[in-house]
């Protein structure tokens, strides 16, 4: 057994070190309304299972007087732990150490915990609090960052990564997040930009606050770099509990089953979708009335809200859902929604999630500006994600399907595995008036009454034309049925899919519409 | 979980009544029209705040990207022929030469050198041959 003065010495060490950057900086980081790394992580991971490494890392930078200086930890704090007794890898930057900054013992510790979660395959949960490059250390802080994308990069679709965004986060650094699966935010706390609001002022005249530029909301609202908004860090923590009890731990990992129960009553099927196709609801509630306990976790909430996307159960196991959102913009693609599904399908993926769609759009956004924002490039995508998912893939058209919206959204043609209508469905060319407009139109423009004729022509498309059968006629869709019918069905599409193997052509990748 | 220095739920915003800040009320619509359908929908900040597109008016020069305009090569009333250096934009640590697209008399320069002009500024109008 060590002596009791060498016992004393770890003691002494262990207790200087975890004390960061002292008590003045971490009254500082207090005072900002922000807690401190080791308690960050204290709160995310099962209690007492902590494990640090690295602790005794000291930096080795020997200019600008940096060779006096002792930085506890270099600045992060790295380590392994358990989230609901499953195995992750955590870092997190101690912003009261040198304002968390990044120079290279600093970043050899986030890339020594990254490059065990990817042998180990296990989750990665990043805490990004810091000022940036280590300014002392040049250009072996870039490579810092560099080494740190470079793995973030051989690691996606492998493990999860988790990005945290709890303080600054700013130029380069940014990339990180950016790289990773999932980024979480919180009101107030989190600033995320390439080039913050000083230099855009002496270089542009534009003036413009921390918050306006990069803040959380930002972020979950317009540019849609995060994926979970918060208003508080501990929100922020049960949000990552919550999303990690979903997510398989691997893409090698098998999707947990848990507990099934059936959907709450409050969520009657029947009672969601309005008849006329003009009228708008939330297809959120016709999520929550197919998925177990009516739970549903959703991604990107408040961007681009024209496409839900999220995780639910059904029959106990992991599903990621696609809707189209009726109440918003009408549910119409456009290039925000396009990347955000797109992104999303290729996530389920990678992580081997079956893809639950639901179906009801009236087409893309028409206007100059998607055209010239690129709606071609951004909207293929779309196309691409969901005609490379080999996972089971299943759709429900609701109500309506029309054009290239059709296609798009898992259609038979993309090699959905299964795609079910409900009896209002349309699924068409184009809508009505626009089909009868086209089709009739020497009999409408010739007519004595031309409104009259044209009402009569939609009508008698609506007819023929406006249902699932046409589609389902040609075996474009595999049964029509009921509403109520839905989960039942589902769960045994799930079921009967679940050991799907289908090939693909031998490539090194593809070049998806980036 | 208890730390010496820091309460987290007693710091976190709106603990006092637990309650999510209310959003603000989204614009609601009757009149959204894709495909000769009028739908009843949700607008939201991004299509608000989309600008109409306006055809190019080729008589005035904008700067395209925000800058100091550190040289400028002509006058009012001058005739500048197509291609010709009107002035120097600096944006960037680059000095970018801006020149005429069309031929025409130079009307009006709304800028003096050495002065800071932010993005799609109309710095030159001119009255096109």
């Amino acid at each position: 057994m060590a002596s009791a003065k060498k016992m004393s010495e770890l003691q002494k060490r262990r207790e200087q070190i975890q004390l960061g950057g002292g008590e003045k900086a971490i009254q500082k980081q207090v005072a900002m309304g922000k807690l401190t790394a080791r308690e960050r992580i204290i709160e995310i991971l099962d209690d007492g299972s902590f494990n640090e490494y690295d602790l005794f890392v000291e930096h080795d930078a020997r200019d600008f007087g940096m060779e006096q200086k002792v930085l506890h930890g270099d600045g992060v704090v790295t380590g392994t732990g358990t989230v609901g007794g499953r195995p992750v890898c955590i870092f997190a930057q101690d912003f009261t150490v040198a304002g968390g900054s990044l120079g290279s013992m600093h970043a050899r510790k986030i890339t020594k915990i990254m490059d065990h979660s990817l042998k180990m395959r296990m989750p990665l949960i990043g805490i990004n609090d810091s000022g940036g490059a280590r300014i002392q250390e040049g250009v072996s802080s870039l490579a810092g960052y560099g080494e740190i994308f470079f793995r973030n990069t051989l690691a996606s679709g492998v493990i999860p990564q988790i990005s945290v965004i709890l303080g600054p986060c700013a130029g380069g650094a940014v990339y990180s997040p950016a790289l990773t699966d999932f980024v979480f935010v919180v009101d107030k706390i989190s600033k995320m930009f390439i080039t913050g609001p000083e230099v855009i002022k002496t270089v542009l005249g534009e003036d413009i606050s921390m918050e306006e530029l990069g803040g959380a909301r930002v972020h979950s609202e317009m540019t849609g770099n995060a994926h979970f908004f918060a208003e508080s860090e501990s929100e922020c923590f049960d949000q990552i509990k919550t999303l990690l009890s979903y997510i398989p731990w691997s893409n090698i990992a098998e999707r947990v089953k848990k507990e099934v129960s059936e959907p709450r009553q409050e969520y009657n099927i029947n009672d969601i979708v309005p008849s006329d196709k003009s009228l708008p609801y939330d297809v959120r509630d016709v999520i929550r009335a197919v998925s177990d306990d009516s739970g549903f976790l959703e991604v990107q909430e408040n961007w681009a809200a024209n496409i839900v996307i999220g995780f639910g159960r059904i029959d106990g196991k992991t599903v990621g859902f696609v809707a189209n959102q009726p109440k918003v913009l009408a549910g119409v693609l456009d290039v925000d929604s396009s990347d955000k599904s797109a992104r999303f399908i290729r996530y389920c993926d990678a992580f081997n999630i079956p893809i639950v769609t639901l179906v009801d759009l009236p087409g893309y956004l028409p206007g100059v500006d998607q055209e010239h924002a690129g709606v071609i490039r951004h909207g293929a995508k779309v196309l691409y994600a969901y005609s490379e998912a080999t996972v089971p893939k299943i759709s429900v058209i609701l109500r309506k399907a029309y054009g290239g919206g059709y296609i798009a959204m898992n259609s038979r043609h993309l090699r959905a595995d299964f795609v079910f209508a409900w009896p209002d469905a349309e699924v068409a060319v184009m809508g009505p008036e626009g089909a009868a407009n086209i089709i009739f139109r020497k009999e409408i423009s010739t007519a004595e009454d031309p409104d009259k004729m044209r009402k009569e022509k939609v009508a008698e498309y609506i007819e023929k034309f406006a249902n699932p059968y046409v589609a389902a006629a040609k075996g474009f869709i595999d049964s029509v049925i009921e509403p109520s019918e839905t989960r039942r069905v589902l769960k045994h599409a799930l079921e009967v899919s679940e050991n799907k193997e289908i090939g693909m052509p031998k490539k090194k990748h593809g070049i998806p519409p980036f | 979980m208890e730390y010496p220095h820091f309460n987290a739920k007693a710091m976190t915003p709106n603990s006092n009544t637990g309650q999510k800040k209310e959003k603000e009320p989204a614009v609601v619509t009757k009149e959204f029209v894709v495909e000769f359908r009028k739908y009843t929908t949700e607008l939201n900040r991004k299509f608000l705040d989309r600008k109409p597109w306006v055809p190019k008016d080729e008589s005035k020069i904008s700067s395209f990207i925000p800058g100091t305009i550190s040289k400028i090569y002509v006058r009012e009333g001058q005739h500048v022929e197509a291609g010709e250096p009107l002035m120097i934009l600096e944006a960037m640590k680059m000095k970018n030469t801006v020149f005429a697209d069309r031929a025409g008399i130079v009307l009006k320069i709304n800028v003096t050198e050495g002065e800071r002009v932010p993005k799609s500024t109309v710095i030159f109008e001119l009255e096109l041959d």
